[in-house]
């Protein structure tokens, strides 16, 4: 195992005082660790920016440690903070680029920020910049790029001061499906090539399931699971997990408990192909339905699907090779507890 | 109104006039640069330490506000007669140019202040969360973030001052400021030419035309997110 880069113990938040108090993490502890892709998946509300400000200490943690490559970031001065904070950047969301500065000079912002020598940081913004793809847009201005785009600048400001440990708020939350995917090989990328280790927020399912080794979950505040995203995703063993891996509509015991489940990902494969009808017109199989939440998002399918094989093995081995031979849809068998 | 086209007119008012606009322009641009001087950094300050800002600061934004909003609740012709001897008393005078720019600047400090608070207000808070996530001070977050991405509003809030400077110059100019007001008063209606008063509105129209399509064009030129 490799060690770790952020170590967070008994972490708590607590907003306001007094009647209107608001416990936003309670006690939470997490080890990521160096160089791994680490998730973090909430519904809204369950404190997952907080936590990832308490990280860099854009929130002070109530109580509790944030331990961030062998420095506890509660314990700094001011100016050894904003010091440490360069070995820890952040993209966002709505991206956060200064509109009214060039994509270089977006690059160039927090080496101007470190003191880094002109000519120096002109060239590394440069590099960053082809790194992530964008080397012909060094003179544009971020209102003339799309969001995707954005969020590459994002990117490649957020490497300028070879951090440690990228964190991504939500950054793939604005995107459309094709987007995300590009951002997220993005980051994989980064991670493989230079090493650093990315920590991911979001409430996307399809995030984690692309990128991240390890995920937690965070609900109301707690961690209420932590774990390989594989094992976590197949055997899902509390409610705040179920509800996220399982989609809406899916009624407790609804059916017998030794129902053969599997979990389908749509990730963006075309939304017009009627993928039960074929497979009982190809297999002669019948599917049961038990739950979805798919959308079509520009044409294209996103979302899970949960489905109820037949009893019967050699039908049911039949239909699940089927759907595995489709593109853009990843299956996984579960235990359908209900 | 006719004898403003004639070459006698001008003979005898010219150079009064000229003088007038002069000393409009000198008290205007003298006034709005102090004015900034102290607005500019009591606007910053209110953005910093209000409950939201990255140096969140109860007492010192409740103080500076209850100041901004002492200043601008006076109207401005009482406020100059209230700060006579205090005018007199730092200026050596309080007549003439001299005499104008302290009021002047007394009056629109705190004028300037929330109109660079409210341009600083719009810049992204998302913008300076990224910065300190960076690592950035509170003085780079100043300089870097908020004042050159406010800078298009920034420019505009500036053409609004200098306009509403030009105002306050005049009612100066009725208590002894001198200035296209004073000709104005003295001429238009003390000694009955009203057509002296005709010309300095004229030549005022002028003035705020010029000064608010330069600012708009110069705000809309420094501006990169609309291209």
């Amino acid at each position: 195992m490799s060690e770790s880069i952020i170590q967070i113990q008994h972490l708590s938040k607590d907003f306001g005082g007094g009647e209107n108090q608001v416990h936003a993490l309670r006690d939470i502890n997490l080890d990521i660790r160096q160089g791994e892709i680490f998730g973090i998946i909430g519904l809204s509300g369950a404190g997952k920016s907080t936590l990832v400000r308490c990280m860099n200490l854009l929130e002070r943690p109530t109580s509790g440690a944030v331990i961030v490559d062998g420095k506890d970031m509660t314990a700094l001065s001011e100016k050894e903070l904003r010091l440490q904070r360069r070995k820890m950047t952040m993209i966002f969301q709505s991206f956060n680029l200064l509109m009214q500065r060039t994509c270089l000079k977006n690059v160039r912002f927090p080496m101007e920020i470190a003191g880094v020598p002109k000519a120096r940081a002109k060239k590394r913004a440069e590099e960053l910049l082809d790194i992530v793809g964008l080397a012909d847009k060094a003179g544009a201005y971020p209102s003339q790029l799309s969001g995707g785009q954005k969020q590459r600048v994002a990117v490649a400001r957020a490497l300028a001061t070879d951090p440690k440990v990228l964190l991504c708020d939500e950054a793939t939350s604005a995107l459309d499906p094709t987007t995300t995917v590009s951002i997220l090989e993005l980051l994989k990328d980064l991670n493989a090539k230079l090493g650093v280790t990315v920590v991911v927020i979001t409430h996307q399912m399809s995030v984690i399931e692309a990128i991240c080794s390890r995920v937690a979950i965070l609900d109301g505040g707690s961690v209420a699971e932590l774990g390989e995203v594989q094992e976590i995703f197949s055997n899902p063993s509390t409610d705040a997990a179920r509800r996220l891996v399982y989609p809406g509509g899916v009624s407790v015991g609804q059916y017998p408990a030794s129902t053969r489940a599997v979990r389908l990902s749509f990730n963006g494969g075309t939304a017009y192909q009627p993928l039960i009808a074929s497979v009982a017109i190809d297999c002669g199989v019948k599917l049961n339905i038990l739950g979805a939440d798919t959308r079509n998002v520009g044409g294209k399918a996103v979302g899970t699907m949960l489905l109820g094989l037949p009893d019967d093995p050699n039908e049911a081995a039949k239909a699940l090779s089927y759907i595995r031979a489709q593109p853009y849809i990843t299956v996984e068998e579960v235990d359908y507890h209900g | 109104m006719a004898e403003i086209f004639t070459g006698a007119f001008w003979a005898e008012y010219g150079a009064i006039l000229a003088e007038g606009v002069l000393d409009t322009l000198v008290m205007t641009a003298a006034s709005t640069a102090l004015a900034y001087l102290f607005g500019l950094p009591m606007g910053i300050v209110c953005i910093l330490t209000q409950p939201h800002g990255i140096r969140p600061n109860g007492p010192v934004n409740a103080v500076l506000g209850w100041i901004i909003n002492i200043g601008r609740s006076f109207p401005f012709a009482i406020l100059m007669v209230a700060l006579f001897p205090f005018t007199k008393l730092v200026m050596g005078t309080r007549l003439g140019l001299r005499g104008a720019i302290l009021p002047l600047v007394v009056a629109s400090a705190p004028f300037v202040a929330r109109m660079v608070e409210t341009s600083l207000s719009e810049v992204d808070a998302g913008v300076v969360e990224a910065a300190q996530s960076m690592g950035a001070s509170t003085l780079q977050i100043v300089w870097k973030v908020y004042l050159p991405e406010a800078m298009p509003s920034l420019i505009l809030g500036g053409s609004i001052t200098l306009i509403a400077i030009v105002g306050y110059t005049a009612i100066a100019g009725m208590v002894g400021a001198g200035g296209l007001g004073d000709l104005a008063i003295r001429y238009g209606h003390q000694r009955n030419v009203p057509s002296v008063m005709w010309v300095t509105v004229i030549i005022l129209v002028i003035i705020v035309q010029v000064v608010q399509s330069v600012f708009s064009r110069l705000s809309a030129r420094v501006d990169k997110r609309l291209k």
